[in-house]
This record gives C-alpha cells, sequence and structure tokens, in this order.
C-alpha cells in the first residue's frame, strides 16, 4: 500500500508551465482522480507519477521513498494508457506476461499468474490469441490485466476509457472499480469526463491550465464548488454575476434581488451565482417566496430519462436551463407557454470568480 | 534533467556521426577541396577551364545531361500520369494484373536494361532486323542509339515513379472532394482542371524532381548508348580514366550542385504544398467502363502494352540460353542450351564475379542494417540539437549521383587517412563494399523510419513502465516490431548493391570484379548469352525479394522504391 504526495512540483516545456507548484496527497488505497479539460496538465501530472517526465521543481513521494529522478522501470507502477500500448506482436499471454520476465520469475509462475489475471479480467479464453484480433474493449482489459499482473504500488489510469463507446464505457467503468477494489491498489485515474470522475472516484482534484482547482470527494466537488470554473466544469449549472450592494447580492441578468440561505464570506472580490438545474422549482401557477421569476417556456429538450427546459426570462434577455426527471408526456412543459421559476434560496450558490 | 535519457542519445549518436562524418562528409569535403586544387596549388583554374572556352566539352556535357533530363521528365510524365489514371479510375477485365504489370520495369537493374534494350532495338537488334526480313528491306527500317536510345531507356526505366506516385495520390484523393465540386455545378473538364489536376500538383512535382535527378545521374544507359554524345556524368569517368582527378572533382562538384539544389527545391515544395487531409475510409472510385468496343479496346492495348514491356525480360531470358558464338555475326541466334548456367556454376571464374557481388552487397548490407537502425531510431524517437543537420547528412548519399559517391571515396581514400585506419582503401577489397554501404544508407534509413514512425512512443512508455530498461525494451519491443520494414528495405538494398553498376566501374579491382563488371567484359567479348545469363540471375534476386517482401512483410512492392 502507498500513498503518493506530490509537494509543489512545477513542470515547464520550454516557455509554457504545464502544471505549477502542485501539492496533492493520495492516500494509500485511494481511487484518486484527476479531472479537467485538455490541456490543463492532468497528464503532465501522471506522467511525472510514471517517471516519464522529471518536475522541473518540487518533490515526488511514494511512502517516504523520493521518486522525484528515479527512472520510469524502477517505480513498479503499473499504467494503462489511453491508445492501450498493446505490445502488437505478442500475444495476450505474452502481453500480459512481460513484467513478470522482466522482473525473472519462474515460468511456472508467470503461467499462474497470467491465468490468474486473465481470469480476473474475463479473458481467459482469449489468452492465445494476438491483441489485434481483440475488440477495443478486450484490448482495454488485457491492458488492463498487464499493469495488475505485476502488483504495482500505483496504478495509473490515462484516459482509459476514451476510445470506447458509450455503453461499453459504463460495463468497463463498473470494471475497473471492482477490480481496483479487489486489489486495493493506490490509483491514479485521469479523465476529463466528469460522469467518470464522479462515480467512480474516492476523492477528485479538478485541473485548470496548470492548477488544481479543488479537491474534495465526489459530492463536495458537486455541491460545494470553489469558484465558477469548478462549478461549471462538473455537471451543468446557471452562472450569473452577482453584485453586492447595500441591501444584499443583486443579480443584473435575471434582474432579481438574490437571496441565499448559504453562508458567504466573500469579501469584495467578484462573484456569481450557481444554481443547478435540477434544483430549480417551475410552475404553472403563480409562487410566493424569495427568487421567484416569471418567464416563458423558451424550448423543451427530451433526452430520455429527463427532459431539459429553456426558460427565457427577464423580458427574454436571459436563459435559464432547468431539468426534471421524465415523468410523462403529461408533465412535458408547452413551447411558448408562461411559467413561474424559482430558485430556492438553499440551491443558490455565491462562489467567486476564478484567477486566470 | 533526463541526464540518463541524454546519456544514452549521445551514446547512440557518437557513431553515428563517426560513420556519417568518416565516410559521407569527409569524402565529399575531399572532393571538394581536390576541386579547387590544380598541379597542388589552390586556385579557381579547374572552374575556369570548366566553364570556359578551353574545354568546351564540359559544358557541352551540362547542357546535354539538363536536355536529356528534362526530355526525360517529360517523356516518362506522358507514359506514366495517363497509365495511373487508367488503372485508378476505369475498371476494365484484367484491371489488376495489367497494373502489376506496370511496374515491372524496376524488376530490371538499369545496366541489365540497357543491354536487353540494345539487343532489342539496337542496330543489330532483333527487332529492326526482324522487320527488315518480313519487309524485305535494304536496311533496318530504325534502331536505336545516341540520344534517342538514352531517352527511351530512361522513359521505360522511370515511368513508374511517375506512375506510381500519381495512382498513390489519386487514391488518395477523396472522391466527395470531385463529387461536391460535381454537385456545385461544375463540368467534368472543370472537376478535373479546379480540383483534381491541382491536388496531384505535389505528386507530379515530386515525381518530376525525382525523374530529373535519376536522369541527371544516369550513368549506364549513356555509357552504353551514347556513342560520342558528352553527359556530365560519363565525363566524370573518363576524366578519372585519363587520370585528371582534379577536373573529374570538378565536373563532380558540378554535377553534385545541381542535383542538390533540386533536392532542396523537392523538400521545400513538399513542405509547402500539402493538401493531404484526415479523411478516412476513402472508397474506390472506378468507373467500369461500360460500352462494349471501349472496353476491348482497353483490353487490346493493355496486351499490347504488357508486351512491350515484357519484351526486355523475355529477350533477357531467351538469350542466356544462347551459348558463347551462337549469335556474333548471325542475325539471329543459332542455338539455345544451358551452357551458360552450366559455366555459372561450373567454371570459377564465371562465378567468381557472382560470388564476389554477393558477398560485397552482404557487407554493405549487414552495414546498412545495423547502422540503418540506430540512425533512424535516434532521428525518430530521440530529441537532440542538430537534428535537421544529421537528416541531411544521412539522405545526402541518395542526392548524390553514383558517380560523384565513387569519386568521392576515391578522392578520401586513395591515401592514408584515419577514417581508413591509416590504410589506402583504393585498389582493396573493401572500397567497394564501403561504396555499397554509402550507396545504400538513405535506402534502408528511410524505409525504417517509415515503421518507427508509425510505432506510438507509448509503447516503449508501456515496456518501461513494467520494469524493462532500455536496451530489454529496444531488443524485445521495438526490434520485433520494426524487423519487417527493415528487412524489406534492407533486401531492396541488398539486390541493388548485387547490380551495382556506376561505383563498381570506378572503384573495382580484378579479385572483387562484382557482377556489372563482368557482364561489361562479356559484352565486349561478344559473349552476349553469358551477359544475359548474369542479367538474370539479378532479375531473379530481386523476383524472390519483391516476393518474400511481399508475403513475409506484407509490403507492396509499389511502395519498395
Amino acid at each position: 500500500m502507498t500513498a503518493v504526495t506530490l509537494s509543489k512540483i512545477t513542470k515547464q516545456f520550454g516557455d509554457v508551465t504545464a502544471v505549477k507548484e502542485l501539492d496533492i496527497t493520495i492516500k494509500e488505497g485511494e481511487f484518486f482522480t484527476f479531472l479537467g479539460p485538455s490541456g490543463c496538465g492532468k497528464t503532465t501530472t501522471l506522467r511525472m507519477i510514471a517517471g516519464f517526465y522529471y518536475p522541473s521543481a518540487g518533490k515526488v513521494k511514494f511512502n517516504d521513498r523520493d521518486m522525484t529522478t528515479v527512472s520510469p522501470e524502477k517505480r513498479n507502477t503499473g499504467m494503462v494508457f489511453q491508445n492501450y500500448a498493446l505490445f502488437p506482436h505478442m500475444t495476450v499471454f505474452e502481453n500480459v506476461a512481460f513484467g513478470l520476465k522482466v522482473r525473472k520469475v519462474n515460468k511456472a509462475e508467470v503461467k499462474r499468474r497470467v491465468e490468474d489475471v486473465l481470469e480476473k479480467v474475463r479473458l481467459k479464453p482469449f489468452i492465445d490469441r494476438q491483441v489485434s484480433q481483440l475488440s477495443g474493449g478486450q484490448q482495454q482489459r488485457v491492458a488492463l490485466a498487464r499493469a495488475l499482473v505485476i502488483e504495482p504500488d500505483i496504478l495509473l489510469l490515462d484516459e482509459p476509457l476514451s476510445n470506447l463507446d458509450a455503453r461499453l464505457r459504463d460495463e468497463m467503468r463498473n470494471e475497473i472499480l471492482r477490480l481496483q477494489r479487489e486489489y486495493g491498489i493506490t490509483t491514479i485515474y485521469v479523465t476529463h469526463d466528469q460522469v467518470e470522475a464522479l462515480t467512480m472516484s474516492d476523492r477528485i482534484a479538478v485541473f485548470n491550465v496548470g492548477n488544481c482547482q479543488q479537491i474534495g470527494t465526489p459530492t463536495e466537488i458537486y455541491n460545494q464548488p470553489v469558484n465558477d470554473f469548478v462549478a461549471e466544469f462538473i455537471g451543468e449549472t446557471n452562472l450569473f454575476k452577482v453584485k453586492k450592494t447595500g441591501e444584499g447580492l443583486f443579480c443584473e441578468a435575471l434582474n432579481l434581488r438574490v437571496h441565499t440561505s448559504r453562508e458567504n464570506s466573500m469579501k469584495n472580490e467578484s462573484i456569481k451565482m450557481s444554481v443547478r438545474p435540477e434544483a430549480i422549482t417551475l410552475s404553472k401557477t403563480k409562487l410566493e417566496g424569495v427568487n421567484v421569476l416569471v418567464g416563458k417556456v423558451d424550448l423543451v429538450q427530451f433526452t430520455g430519462e429527463s427532459v431539459h427546459s429553456f426558460i427565457k426570462v427577464n423580458e427574454g434577455h436571459t436563459t435559464l436551463k432547468v431539468t426534471d426527471l421524465n415523468r410523462g408526456p403529461s408533465t412535458y412543459l408547452q413551447e411558448g407557454s408562461d411559467i413561474y421559476v424559482q430558485l430556492p434560496p438553499d440551491q443558490v450558490r455565491i462562489v467567486p470568480v476564478a484567477k486566470e | 534533467m533526463l541526464n540518463a535519457e541524454k546519456r544514452k542519445t549521445i551514446l547512440l549518436l557518437i557513431p553515428i556521426i563517426l560513420v556519417l562524418v568518416g565516410y559521407v562528409l569527409y569524402p565529399t569535403v575531399e572532393t571538394f577541396i581536390e576541386s579547387f586544387k590544380s598541379n597542388g596549388l589552390f586556385t579557381l583554374q579547374n572552374y575556369v577551364d570548366f566553364f570556359g572556352p578551353k574545354a568546351q566539352a564540359n559544358l557541352e556535357a551540362l547542357w546535354n545531361s539538363v536536355y536529356i533530363s528534362l526530355l526525360s521528365v517529360l517523356l516518362s510524365a506522358c507514359i506514366g500520369v495517363p497509365l495511373a489514371f487508367i488503372f485508378t479510375r476505369y475498371h476494365f477485365p484484367g484491371r489488376s494484373f495489367f497494373s502489376g504489370i506496370a511496374i515491372m520495369p524496376i524488376v530490371l537493374p538499369s545496366l541489365v536494361g540497357v543491354m536487353a534494350f540494345m539487343w532489342l532495338y539496337g542496330e543489330a537488334g532483333l527487332i529492326p532486323v526482324a522487320l527488315q526480313d518480313l519487309l524485305n528491306l535494304e536496311e533496318v527500317p530504325f534502331s536505336i542509339g545516341g540520344v534517342t536510345g538514352i531517352l527511351l531507356v530512361h522513359a521505360y526505366t522511370m515511368y513508374p515513379y511517375f506512375y506510381m506516385t500519381v495512382s498513390s495520390a489519386l487514391n488518395n484523393v477523396d472522391p466527395s472532394l470531385e463529387e461536391s465540386a460535381a454537385n456545385l455545378g461544375s463540368g467534368r473538364f472543370g472537376v478535373f482542371w479546379k480540383v483534381t489536376f491541382p491536388l496531384l500538383t505535389p505528386a507530379l512535382v515530386a515525381a518530376s524532381l525525382l525523374v530529373f535527378m535519376v536522369s541527371m545521374a544516369s550513368f549506364s544507359a549513356p555509357f552504353l548508348l551514347a556513342g560520342g554524345y558528352r553527359v556530365l556524368s560519363l565525363q566524370i569517368y573518363f576524366s578519372k580514366i585519363n587520370g585528371d582527378l582534379e577536373m573529374a572533382a570538378t565536373q563532380s562538384v558540378i554535377l553534385s550542385a545541381v542535383s542538390i539544389t533540386f533536392l532542396l527545391f523537392m523538400r521545400w515544395f513538399q513542405n509547402r504544398k500539402d493538401y493531404r487531409m484526415g479523411s478516412k475510409g476513402i472508397g474506390a472510385h472506378r468507373s467500369e467502363v461500360t460500352n462494349p468496343v471501349l472496353k476491348w479496346m482497353m483490353v487490346s492495348l493493355g496486351v499490347v502494352a504488357m508486351i512491350v514491356l515484357l519484351l526486355p525480360h523475355a529477350v533477357l531470358a531467351i538469350l542466356s540460353f544462347v551459348p558463347e558464338g551462337a549469335w556474333t555475326w548471325q542475325k539471329y541466334p543459332t542455338s539455345f542450351n544451358l551452357e551458360n548456367y552450366r559455366l555459372l556454376f561450373e567454371d570459377p571464374n564465371i562465378w567468381d564475379p557472382v560470388r564476389n557481388s554477393l558477398i560485397m552487397a552482404f557487407v554493405a548490407c549487414v552495414g546498412c542494417f545495423v547502422f540503418g537502425i540506430i540512425t533512424s531510431y535516434a532521428l525518430v524517437k530521440r530529441k537532440f540539437f542538430g537534428k535537421n543537420l544529421l537528416d541531411i547528412l544521412v539522405m545526402l548519399p541518395w542526392a548524390l549521383p553514383a558517380t560523384v559517391v565513387g569519386m568521392n571515396l576515391i578522392l578520401a581514400f586513395n591515401s592514408k587517412s584515419i577514417f581508413s585506419f591509416g590504410q589506402v582503401l583504393v585498389g582493396t577489397f573493401w572500397i567497394l563494399p564501403l561504396a555499397y554501404f554509402i550507396r545504400f544508407i538513405p535506402l534502408v534509413v528511410r524505409s525504417t523510419n517509415a515503421v518507427l514512425e508509425q510505432m506510438d512512443d507509448s509503447i516503449e512508455e508501456a515496456a518501461q513502465n513494467l520494469g524493462a530498461r532500455w536496451l530489454y525494451t529496444f531488443r524485445r519491443v521495438v526490434l520485433p516490431i520494426i524487423m519487417p520494414g527493415v528487412l524489406s528495405g534492407t533486401l531492396l538494398a541488398f539486390v541493388q548493391a548485387v547490380g551495382e553498376f556506376p561505383t563498381s566501374v570506378l572503384l573495382y579491382t580484378l579479385d572483387n570484379r562484382p557482377i556489372s563488371i563482368e557482364i561489361m567484359n562479356q559484352l565486349r567479348m561478344f559473349n552476349l548469352g553469358q551477359a544475359a545469363a548474369y542479367g538474370m540471375i539479378q532479375v531473379g534476386l530481386i523476383a524472390i525479394v519483391m516476393l518474400i517482401s511481399y508475403k513475409f512483410f506484407g509490403v507492396k512492392s509499389e511502395n519498395t522504391l
């Protein structure tokens, strides 16, 4: 069991700073996710943990061992690459056995462990296939087996699901999670897909342009984003600028004095309000209370499990997105009809604007 | 940072740079210096002589070379481009068979091809003589020789360059581009000139420059056919034979200057105009020829073209069965038997050149194989300062005409130097394998580059991540993956080295005379059958290599050049 500590690591490529003074501690046995848009430095960070890059400054530690400039082959990490990087000239068995052969494990032991791990990823019948004869999902599982069989201290997964189609992605998500729990390996998972991050992780680090914006459990990240970038990147949200005035908060876009029951200790910096689409209340009859708006239904979008309604408020200047579960055709709103909207004060969150 | 990585890169680069500096750069520089020497003094006299009135022959040879090269480009284009269009755009019976035949000229080594052409169409050639007999003419109706001969041989051997580049460009043109032009209201003619043709220009320019360079460097065709006609590559040889090394050096510098200028222009142009797009799954786009008259016209045209294309191969095969003395003054060969092949395996004098060629080509290719892998790996997978410079140095032997490579080696190694370990290499066995090695470095490096570029970096990283050290990764992962590409490149280099003529004629000694030199000897002795048998050995080797490349390495014959 290994904990990973990154202290003040910085990585520069020429003039470009890919990662800037990053501090993260990943606990033993944790499923930890780096989440962020492309080019945010998450893969660079992962590669520094794997040893393919050495940080320009800062330290990488596995438990108490300083690994900052240890070469990749001596780190005992198991990495699954985005394109799987299976050896095309080898069979499934040879691919999985590669790491064991390098470690000079004896033949019988190699055979036993390879068969064992292939059993776990449910690929035992394919043991003698060439990897080119496998489907995407199967190749993915070979890559996973190859990384797991060496019993790595840390499992590193670099966007492993991005090349699979949607249904297979769901399946593999559960598969990876199951294996991670079974082996209890500290796992670092890189993705730009927030659904993957939210469903799989123990904790998530949200990245943007080389900085870590927030570290927290999925519920913390979703429900208590620390700034507008996190609020917008994770899930859908309605985000509007607000201003502090004498009698409280005022939102110009909605032309509304905003009430929020949440504590906000923000000083005089630029702030925004965030309301999740599923938290907004809609009603055909007049609503009482604070944060009530009148609008017109602009567009109703049916996605299957849920229904998105886009409501024009503030005389058509601003559109609010509202999501509701699909409860049958009778509950769908009529496009063009008038509607009352309420932003429940306990669901309105005030966040600072992230510094660029 | 990355100290271990940097150390590995430097360790890789040291042998590469040593070899390139010692055997490519140093000989080239030697020639350059020699061209400014006259009777031991530094002077511009040689260049004055070259361009001045004193030696009209040189300037004339330069113009002739350029003139022949331009016409060769034109002729090859006139044959290759329409063929490419017909085979990629129309479907008719036997299409794929004919398109396979269309690249047959590359199976003939240049010297052997020229020889076959002489026997077919030369003054005493079989076709003119046969026509004369058939039509009861006083004299032969036509014969090739001089400029027309050279041009004909060039057109025959070089049109595949146009055919192959244009075919592959046409196959890469997304049919939806033409369809959308038509959809927007453009007529067939408009579609061609406004869409298809501009998309083909990079391929056309590349092929033109390639043919131009190859014709400038062409040696075998003028050597056998020129008569009194002067071309620059041949002038170098004559200067060397006459012992005027300084003038030979000057001529080499000028010929190289022309070639390298074109090479640089080609690179510049290729970088500037790249229309390749990432459209996936481009479908075949052939129209079926439905009109029966047109269809059978095309098929019969194909058959005629096939006969013309394969005549040289056929005549070579037939004449290889003609024993000594059976076709000297006679109009037609008078007897056929296996004598030549029997001698080949029984008479050491006849067999020796074959053995020499095989041994020397093998030695050279082992060198190319090892050096090619290391160099290509460094160029593709490693980052270092001056990579472009190294790349140019590696490709230099490709841009230099073979005659110049030969001259460079003479001038560099006719005295002792550290790169030859204090030995005089000229006049020894080792000079020819060295020449072959240098000549075919670019070919092997390029074919290796192609497979290495295909291999994703993450494959190596995965092996490293699983605990494999660099050497283990290289041996067990990288090498097996790239081996097919490297081997097919090396095999191709091998067969070309077996048939190599221009450097051989400059550097051979009696003890290590290769096949090509012995072919010339046999020709001189009018023992045409034996020469043809030598030619057949080379053709057989090439055929085997192409078959192996195709069967085992999945390399298409079109891609081997």
